[in-house]
């Protein structure tokens, strides 16, 4: 890297991964004001959802992370020419070593074989980067938190399903959405964001529906079928009235965002990325003169 | 499905007795109260395989928080809770049963509901399952006003066993101790609606 561009790159990380673990998106907040005062005044949902935005603001005044889980980090960056990949990627290490001591993350990462937790939120695998280059002089990070409550209720179906009725269309796509929802129940901290991956391979399909969380719930979707089949799957699941956290009501998601990856002719995967209510999400843009501007997607 | 909602919260003090346990139903909005520990899969599996007697005191008609906190320390050395938000209990349930009968636990505190095990030594020792909210880290790591010690820190600091003082804890009790669950009437309830979703004749 040149010295005279993009001092301190480990600092803008740290604070990168703070805002995201500490400050919930406006989109997010807004969704759950909306899920709010659809829930009937003096029910546990109704509470749950008051509880909720009332911690939202709080972790904002504090710092203190929006869930203890701060769960896996995924960036997703555009890095310039004069960037080395490598050498980012120490950076960003060591930004993420400093965040769990600041306690900004809780230390997350365990070895599957020994069960030890290095404490550093580091190990094989970890952290999860997308690193793209591109042609403009300036870093545009985008980075989410996703834990492991939400993790373990995503889901991926093959098609055609037949005991859900689940054909090779968008029917069978719809189909096995409100399977994997309702098999969530509230486990997932319902109300959940739904990411949903069309096609593709096993890994690149659930790549394609956690990515679709980045989106802004507000956004139309380009493709008029996807963009009606994400409408009628919110309607929807919603009518399946689990409700915040399981306990009934009106708000058992925030929103559904599909999208689409090539498949093989043998196989037709439709896999479902189910992030909870504490959907953290931030975008980091990065100028070499140290101009620097953060948004919510 | 009725709710009694209708009444405030209900206040409840651990360690507490069988009957204030037994007066609580499914729907009840509860503030807790007291000295509560926590324990996930590491802890769960420590009581059920050793009968640690060191724990005994603080669980004793005492309550167990499904918890992988975040914790910092002051400058004195002691400890404080930052971030405190319930994890998904179902994984302890091998466990809870002789967890409720050995330790005569009668609060488990957690996310996402237990199951039949659990649900039936709910009812035969009088305990019940308080459902925290998924996410209010902050609030409920407010919540915690002391932490008067810690069991087996070598578990790593999310998995250990703390000891606290909690006040004005917010939960929702959706198991209890009359073999009633809201995770089975949930369940059941939208699975019909899911069937006519899907088209599914039953």
């Amino acid at each position: 890297m040149a010295k005279k561009k993009f001092d301190n790159l480990q600092g803008h990380f740290l604070e990168l991964i703070r805002r995201t673990s500490t400050i919930m998106p406006k989109d997010v907040v807004k969704a759950i004001e909306t899920g709010r005062d659809s829930e009937k005044p003096g029910s546990p949902a109704r509470s749950t959802m008051d509880a909720i935005l009332e911690d939202i603001k709080l972790s904002g005044r504090t710092s203190i992370p929006l869930c203890q889980d701060t769960g896996t980090l995924i960036f997703h960056i555009d890095v310039p020419l004069s960037i080395i990949h490598k050498d980012l990627i120490l950076t960003i290490e060591k930004a993420i070593a400093e965040a769990t001591k600041k306690t900004f993350l809780r230390p997350n990462s365990v070895d599957p074989i020994t069960g030890k937790n290095p404490g550093n939120n580091l190990g094989p695998g970890l952290p999860q980067l997308h690193l793209h280059q591109w042609d403009k002089d300036y870093i545009q990070a985008r980075l989410m938190l996703k834990g492991g409550g939400s993790e373990n209720v995503s889901a991926q179906y093959k098609l055609p399903d037949t005991g859900l009725k689940a054909g090779r269309d968008l029917k069978g796509v719809y189909n096995v959405v409100v399977d994997a929802v309702w098999k969530a129940q509230g486990k997932g901290c319902a109300p959940g964001i739904i990411g949903i991956g069309i096609g593709g391979d096993r890994p690149s399909g659930y790549e394609c529906a956690k990515e679709q969380l980045l989106r802004p719930l507000h956004d139309i979707n380009k493709d008029p079928k996807l963009a009606k089949l994400e409408e009628d799957l919110f309607r929807d699941l919603n009518k399946l009235g689990i409700g915040p956290m399981g306990f009934g009501g009106n708000t058992t998601v925030l929103g559904v965002k599909a999208g689409y990856r090539m498949r093989l002719p043998a196989c037709y995967f439709v896999s479902i990325a189910y992030i909870c209510w504490s959907a953290r999400r931030k975008r980091m843009v990065l100028h070499p003169d140290g101009k620097i501007n953060y948004y919510d997607w | 499905m009725i709710w009694r909602s209708e009444m405030a919260a209900i206040k409840i003090k651990f360690p507490v007795s069988e009957s204030e346990i037994r007066n609580l139903k499914v729907g009840d909005e509860v503030l807790i109260s007291g000295i509560m520990v926590t324990g996930r899969d590491a802890a769960h599996k420590w009581m059920v395989e050793n009968h640690p007697t060191e724990i005994a005191d603080a669980l004793k008609d005492g309550c167990i928080y499904h918890c992988g906190p975040i914790v910092g320390k002051d400058k004195k050395g002691g400890y404080f809770f930052v971030a405190a938000g319930p994890t998904t209990s179902i994984r302890e349930e091998p466990f809870t049963p002789e967890v409720i009968r050995h330790y005569q636990v009668k609060g488990i505190i957690g996310k996402g509901g237990m199951g039949a095990g659990t649900l039936a030594a709910c009812k035969e020792y009088g305990a019940v399952y308080l459902h925290a909210i998924g996410g209010l880290a902050a609030e409920l790591g407010h919540r915690v006003k002391k932490v008067k010690g810690v069991y087996k820190l070598e578990f790593g600091v999310p998995e250990a066993m703390w000891v606290l003082d909690v006040e004005d804890f917010p939960t929702v009790v959706t198991m209890d101790s009359h073999g009633n669950s809201l995770h089975d009437i949930v369940e059941a309830d939208s699975g019909k609606i899911r069937d006519s979703l899907i088209g599914i004749a039953k």
